[in-house]
């Protein structure tokens, strides 16, 4: 018998439930508000008092409306159809809601039990299996779907049988499971997780060893992130962070993408709804939004579901993963989620940590964070869940806690500087700021000598330097005036400025500029090395400028031209000429 | 306000707070409203038979046996066309000595649009700025705020793009306006003869502070009222937000809540975005856009206030007063509208973007050149160039006092590249060089 109660206290979305039995952490409930269900989750539990956060607006509700607990935390539906879908935090479908506003609790199925899938059979009948090994395939599109043996079943089990090939509907079982007791299961295409829980149904974890590629020069060359990786963007309001998400959710070498828009404007997710159906994905030919779920809660939509929604994000994340695919999780904001959490700690009357966040902020963030990784799968196939957060500080200011979390845990750091975004030298990824901890992995460097070229990282590092001396340069001529320091300052500051503009700079709203393929990033970096090891005698710093100038112009031509073009290639021409003709 | 058959009436007060009352009631909904002693007052916390009641205009002289009844109701507003060119207090009562506005009866604070539902933002709002125009263009269904100094002239430049924008409905929610800013306000959209498409809720410095939390959602009721049901082109303003949020934390600490960031509430972030969430392209042709103004306390912006709303709107406009040329102008470089990709070289010219790019970029040049020549080194013959274009540049183009299309606008910006510059200096496309370097 399910566990009921009786509202008895209400402050915001926190509402006090008296109960007549037992109840657990994080188990859910409904309110009833004159036959309105409004779902809600327990967060504390005192005596016979437990505290719900309310996912809905609690406009209304009245002390001795009637609770029901539903015996189970908040759960994800996994299965085929996932894919294209756009969800609120809780998995709702947010594309069969009536209406033009959200009402409240109106759910709505995350998978369509009515669409019929075309179902191959993997395993047979004897076969021995356990959680997450494949039993079959639907086309979900183009994705090859696997339906799995439900991740929360423990143990071995031996499929009894399995239906043919043919039309099924998700909710159909499609194979029987007898367990180690001999009791029959039956599976259909669809399963429930637990969204708080990682799903570990692998072989193995290991150090991410290959770079995913995002087409931004500024993360690819300068700073990878692996495939399995984590990385996160803080920066200030106005800096790019969303542009530069959306640019590596467009390009990003992965198989799906995730993209969970957490307490951040509507419009932005209005842009990748708009957007996404219309732009091709140059890896496969299809539809961007072919490859991509998005997770909406936009900061107007109810706070305590923010929270859910990074966690239904991952889930869907991990469970792709568990096919052998390769997913990137984008979260935009993850501080949007700790405030979420600050809200909630503060009408609890909790003790606060710093900037009244609660003091477990920062074990919250890392668990979550370390459910990212590349994993082996049984099977011996690999899958993979990148994680890219942003954060926005407050006040810009990086010494905050959600920053500070997250430095621990994040092994990608991608600071955007005001500096640079308020001169417009985009993406404004700080050069020397920003670091990726795999470019000093051992199994990564051997990857780059394999995929790029010899020597890659020790020419990445140079390029570093060449940035680093060109700040000191800029710094005396700053104090000492141009006509104050040595030619060779000017040298180092200017070939600073070539490494600036050619290499890191990138323009996101150029259909050409704004991917850029790891063999062209090569190409470009070897351009750029070369030409900031000749030696060019100039007789005053202006004419070093102006040649300099001249070159980032050319080049930059060069970048807005399609790779090995006539156009790219009369700019090389033309860059060759000017080059040369100096030294 | 009517209090309807339902009302329950109590007389002992429990506690009394600057801004709060506590009684023992029962049967009480969450967010309805009551009155204490005549004062409108609504729930924000139950606890057992406990309730709180935020008492909107204050508890100065509510006695402990105060009548208080309640309405069973969260706070609403009649909306119609009677809405038109009237005056109304934060709890939507008339002040201009006309009469009660009658209509369908709308609970403020309702929900959020499904975003799914949401339209792309496209239509371009010109409000012939070129400082707004050309570098920071306004799309509708945009919300973006002024980040101003007290001594800047915020409310006469959003007064004045509210008259030259195209829509069908002005909404003005004044908080803690100074009562000559009401006039002015009242003043100008009197001359401009625009009155019966404009609709104001005033609360003045000369009312209580809590009574501001109900303006912004009395106006966008009404905005979406006329954006929803009408299918209209709805401008909201919202001066001054940052007396807004100073209303909320007065009321969290009268709540004994802790505090997060300069003393403001630790859910600062979402009553704010609830407010300017509200702006929307809708699917049928109605759009709600919202320009508001926060005050900056001596130009800070990291201050809790201006910082939560920044991570909110679709960008932020900055006014400076230019010292070269005497000018208040639109600053380019902290100045942004984060939709204007939607609209520039796609509803503009073709060469938009890199014009306003490098137009601004130069300008940038400039600023290192003047710092340059303040710390007393030499100038290069570029930086002086750039120094001069910066002059005609501030003046011709971020000047508020400008007035021009845009086509003049990016007309403007290539003459003055053509008069200070080479092409080579400029990095625009080789293919819009071709197009009107010479034209220029």
């Amino acid at each position: 018998m399910k566990t009921t109660g009786k509202v008895a206290g209400i402050v915001s979305n926190l509402v006090a439930v008296e109960v007549n039995g037992p109840v657990a952490q994080n188990e859910l409930c409904y309110i009833d508000l004159d036959g309105i269900k409004l779902m809600a989750e327990v967060i504390k539990v005192n005596g016979s008092t437990a505290q719900v956060q309310v996912y809905e607006s609690t406009r209304g509700l009245k002390v001795g409306n009637s609770v029901e607990f539903e015996g189970r935390m908040l759960e994800v539906t996994l299965g085929p159809g996932l894919l294209s879908s756009n969800y609120d935090g809780l998995q709702d479908n947010l594309a069969t809601m009536e209406g033009v506003f959200l009402q409240r609790g109106e759910y709505t199925a995350a998978i369509d039990p009515t669409k019929e899938w075309e179902f191959t059979p993997i395993a047979k009948a004897g076969d021995k299996v356990l959680a997450a090994d494949w039993l079959g395939e639907v086309k979900e599109g183009w994705l090859p779907h696997k339906i799995m043996v439900p991740f929360s079943f423990t143990g071995e089990y031996t499929v009894k049988s399995i239906v043919s090939a043919g039309t099924y509907k998700a909710e159909d079982t499609v194979a029987v499971l007898t367990n180690e007791k001999g009791d029959d299961l039956n599976v259909s295409m669809i399963q429930k997780w637990p969204v708080k829980v990682a799903i570990k149904c692998y072989k193995e974890k290991p150090r991410p060893y290959k770079v995913l590629e995002t087409g931004v020069r500024a993360i690819d060359t300068f700073n990878p992130i692996a495939e399995g990786g984590t990385g996160f963007i803080p920066g200030p309001f106005g800096c790019g962070k969303t542009v530069l998400q959306h640019a590596i959710a467009k390009q990003a070498e992965a198989d799906i993408i995730i993209m969970a828009a957490c307490g951040e404007r509507a419009n932005e997710v209005v842009e990748i709804f708009k957007e996404f159906p219309e732009l091709d994905d140059p890896r496969t030919g299809r539809k961007l939004i072919e490859r991509t779920t998005i997770i909406c809660n936009t900061s107007n939509m109810p706070v305590a579901a923010r929270e859910a929604s990074v966690y239904t994000a991952m889930t869907i994340g991990e469970y792709y993963r568990a096919m052998g695919l390769k997913v990137l999780l984008l979260a935009d904001s993850t501080s949007r989620w700790a405030q979420a959490l600050r809200e909630m700690s503060n009408r609890m009357e909790e003790l606060p940590g710093a900037d009244a966040f609660p003091v477990d902020l920062s074990s919250i963030i890392s668990n979550f964070y370390s459910r990212a990784g590349i994993v082996v799968l049984r099977n011996g196939e690999t899958g993979s869940v990148t994680f890219l957060g942003t954060v926005s500080p407050a006040g810009g200011n990086l010494k905050e806690p959600v920053t500070e979390s997250t430095k621990k845990c994040a092994r990608c750091f991608y600071a955007l500087n005001q500096g640079r975004a308020d001169s417009k030298r985009y993406p404004a990824i700080d050069p020397l700021d920003s670091y990726s901890k795999y470019l000093e992995y051992p199994e990564m460097h051997e990857y780059f000598e394999k995929r790029i070229s010899k020597g890659w990282v020790e020419k990445v590092l140079k390029a570093r330097n060449i940035i680093l001396r060109g700040k000191e340069a800029y710094d005396q001529i700053n104090i000492l005036g141009d006509d104050g320091v040595p030619m060779d300052y000017h040298l180092r500051y200017w070939k600073s400025e070539l490494v600036d503009f050619i290499l890191l700079q990138q323009d996101a709203f150029d259909a050409i500029d704004a991917n850029c393929p790891l063999e062209r990033q090569e190409f470009m970096l070897d351009i750029i090395l070369n030409e900031c090891d000749k030696d060019i005698e100039f007789e005053n710093f202006e004419q070093c400028i102006s040649y300099y100038k001249n070159i980032i112009n050319i080049l930059r031509q060069l970048n807005y031209s399609v790779y090995k073009s006539d156009d790219f290639n009369k700019y090389l021409d033309q860059y060759n000429k000017a080059s040369n003709h100096a030294s | 306000m009517p209090a309807n058959v339902y009302q329950r009436i109590y007389t002992k007060l429990e506690a009394i707070t600057k801004a709060t009352v506590t009684l023992k009631a029962t049967d009480v909904s969450n967010d309805e409203l009551a009155t204490v002693a005549g004062k409108l007052a609504q729930v924000v916390k139950i606890k057992g038979d406990n309730v709180t009641l935020q008492v909107f205009s204050g508890t100065e002289g509510i006695p402990t046996n105060a009548h208080v009844e309640f309405f069973g109701e969260p706070p609403a507003l009649n909306v119609s066309d009677e809405l038109s060119g009237r005056f109304f207090n934060a709890y939507g009562d008339p002040i201009d000595g006309g009469p009660k506005v009658s209509g369908d009866k709308r609970y403020v604070g309702g929900p959020s649009v499904n975003p799914f539902k949401r339209r792309q933002p496209s239509e371009l709002i010109p409000t012939g700025i070129a400082g707004i125009d050309l570098n920071n263009t306004l799309v509708s269904g945009q919300k973006i705020p002024f980040f101003a100094n007290s001594d800047q002239p915020y409310n006469e430049v959003m007064a004045e793009v509210a008259l030259r924008a195209d829509v069908d409905k002005i909404i003005l929610g004044g908080m803690g306006l100074s009562n000559d800013d009401y006039l002015f306000f009242r003043q100008k959209f009197e001359d401009a003869g625009a009155l019966n498409k404009i609709i104001s809720f005033i609360n003045t410095t000369e009312q209580p502070p809590v009574e501001r939390l109900l303006i912004p959602d009395m106006a966008l009721t009404a905005a979406e009222y006329f954006a929803v049901d009408k299918n209209e082109k709805v401008l909201v303003l919202l001066t001054d937000m940052t007396l807004y949020a100073d209303a909320l934390s007065i009321v969290s600490n009268r709540m004994d809540q802790i505090p997060s960031k300069d003393s403001m509430p630790g859910s600062l972030y979402s009553d704010l975005a609830k407010i300017y969430e509200k702006a929307v392209q809708l699917p049928d042709g109605g759009s709600i856009t919202i320009i508001a103004v926060t005050t900056l306390n001596d130009g800070d912006i990291t201050h809790a206030i201006p910082d939560n709303t920044g991570y909110i709107t679709e960008g932020q406009l900055y006014l400076r007063k230019d010292s070269d040329t005497g000018k208040v102008i639109v600053d380019p470089f902290r100045s942004l509208s984060r939709l204007k990709q939607l609209v520039i070289g796609k509803k503009t010219r073709e060469d938009h973007s890199q014009v306003m790019n490098t137009g601004v970029r130069l300008y940038a040049d400039a600023a290192n050149a003047k710092t340059k020549l303040e710390n007393g080194f030499d100038l290069s013959d570029y930086d002086l160039r750039c120094l001069d274009y910066a002059k005609e540049y501030s003046t011709k183009l971020l000047a508020i006092d400008v007035n021009i299309k845009i086509d003049e606008m990016l007309d403007t910006a290539w003459s003055l590249f053509k008069k200070y510059f080479k092409p080579e200096e400029l990095g625009i496309r080789q293919k819009f060089i071709d197009e009107h370097w010479d034209k220029a």
